[in-house]
């Protein structure tokens, strides 16, 4: 078995548009979150969302490669652009080499609510130009980074609700473990835009919390309404020890434990049993006891069943050593479809810089929440081994281990 | 609409639409070469001039355009058919 290594990444999002930007946000505890006037207008219930700037990606791609890109196909190739010269892996190596890419995303709405606009309105198809396909499908951004970063290994895309991110890069650490590839882009994207969110605000599950936006976003707190969502992309570089040793890259971390389960139970409410289940998967996979985990970056959304239910799974398997817990998403909203990597980014960079992010808006504890280490404040702490969670729709859930790097 | 007008318009998307270099277009220029345009980039070709000049491209009309002075004189043909209908 091949040990499976952490070389670069990066992350364009609500807190910043690379590593460095978002370390400051995580450390200062600033908000992402803002109010959109568009969807207040389209009668959305809740008009909260993460606020990110458009990339401008003209002189940084040709003609040919920027127009097959989404939005989220936009935030992934900056994210991934970053995440490979932070590992030193440049074009003519990844030309020589099998190079793999397995990326979250799970729609890729406003492309293809543009194109049916277009083809109602025109009655005709050739007048949607040769991007159209390449935005609007699933596939879109490993279709499109493959190409553009000349990737020659594994390419598909994950879709696996708001654990894709994270079943991604669970994915490309099964396949470089077992000696499949060795060396795959994995991360995860969200567009943020009212059409990637009108069914999902019909649920009923976004915050309509009046007053400042920045509060409306509260996990694990009693007064929590529901989720913010958000997005952008996020990226890791991961590589066996063994070629990540040999090509001279930076080795940052060590990926040892990735569990998953599926809840067999309702759609969209969540239990007990399927997170503890994936948490305790990763746990034996890592092959560490669980007080070995000092932080955990819980998924929590800040919807009222939801965090409960991961306040439950984490105090059964966490009930003894309580280790600090944070859910990044008070800061940044929900994700979604990159959650689960991004929150590996903010991870990584709480744990190179030892301090752990606070889960703002955490004031009063509810009954659950009582029980767990919340991290109100930035805390400065030496991290060695942080372990992520990442649930989605459907009931499917994902954990993934992550460790300082031992020689 | 005349030659003049249809020239600096063609020429104007080349430049924002397909990032040519504008010292590479000249009327004897291979469109093709000039442009580096692959079967892809012909659908998007058709887009840009419905939105400039309001009518369709048929693919086998680019059969034969060859040079930049033979993509002005067809736009200038069917932008005066249209003119006439």
């Amino acid at each position: 078995m091949n040990r499976v290594v952490i070389t670069g990444f990066g992350a364009y999002s609500c807190l910043g548009r690379n590593v460095e930007e978002i370390k400051q946000s995580l450390y200062t505890g600033k908000s992402g979150i803002g109010f959109d006037p568009e969807r207040k207008a389209m009668g959305f219930r809740s008009a909260y969302t993460g606020m990110l700037e458009k990339p401008n990606l003209k002189g940084m791609l040709d003609r040919r490669m920027r127009i097959g890109l989404a939005e989220q196909g936009e935030y992934a190739y900056l994210s991934t652009y970053e995440a490979l010269q932070m590992a030193k892996m440049e074009q003519d190596f990844r030309e020589a080499n099998e190079v793999g890419i397995l990326y979250g995303n799970d729609s890729s709405a406003r492309a293809t609510i543009e194109a049916i606009d277009k083809i109602r309105e025109k009655q005709d198809t050739t007048l949607l130009g040769s991007g159209s396909v390449f935005q609007s499908m699933n596939s879109t951004v490993t279709m499109n980074l493959a190409t553009i970063f000349k990737l020659k290994g594994i390419n598909f895309t994950v879709s696996g609700a708001c654990a894709s991110g994270s079943h991604a890069i669970g994915m490309g650490y099964i396949l470089i473990k077992h000696g499949w590839q060795q060396a795959v882009v994995c991360g995860g994207a969200q567009e943020v835009n009212p059409y990637a969110m009108g069914s999902f605000d019909a649920l009923g599950t976004f915050s309509v919390r009046e007053g400042d936006a920045r509060l409306a976003s509260r996990p694990f707190d009693k007064g929590r309404d529901g989720l913010v969502p958000s997005g952008g992309a996020a990226t890791v570089i991961i590589e066996s020890y063994e070629h990540a040793v040999k090509r001279g890259a930076p080795i940052l971390a060590e990926i040892i434990g990735y569990g998953f389960s599926s809840n067999g139970g309702h759609i969209s409410q969540p239990n007990v049993d399927g997170p503890v289940r994936a948490i305790e998967m990763s746990i034996k996979d890592a092959a560490i006891e669980t007080g070995k985990i000092d932080y955990i970056n819980a998924h929590a959304t800040s919807t009222p069943v939801g965090d409960m239910y991961e306040a439950k799974a984490l105090d059964t398997v966490f009930g003894a050593s309580r280790p600090l817990i944070s859910s990044t998403k008070s800061m940044t909203g929900h994700e979604c479809w990159m959650a689960g990597a991004s929150e590996i980014v903010y991870s990584l960079l709480m744990m190179q810089n030892s301090f752990v992010a606070p889960n703002i808006n955490f004031e009063n504890p509810d009954e659950d929440s009582a029980k767990l280490n919340i991290a109100t404040k930035t805390t400065e702490k030496a991290i060695n081994t942080f372990l992520s969670n990442s649930f989605g729709f459907g009931g499917t859930n994902s954990s993934l281990i992550v460790q300082k790097i031992s020689n | 609409m005349n030659k003049e007008e249809v020239i600096k318009k063609v020429n104007q998307f080349m430049v924002e639409e397909f990032e040519v270099e504008e010292a590479k277009i000249k009327p004897d220029a291979i469109l093709k070469d000039t442009l580096e345009l692959d079967s892809l980039d012909y659908v998007d070709l058709v887009v840009v001039i419905e939105n400039n000049f309001g009518f369709k491209v048929k693919g086998e009309d680019f059969i034969h355009i060859n040079t930049f002075e033979d993509f002005y004189t067809y736009i200038l043909e069917k932008v005066a058919d249209k003119q006439l209908k």
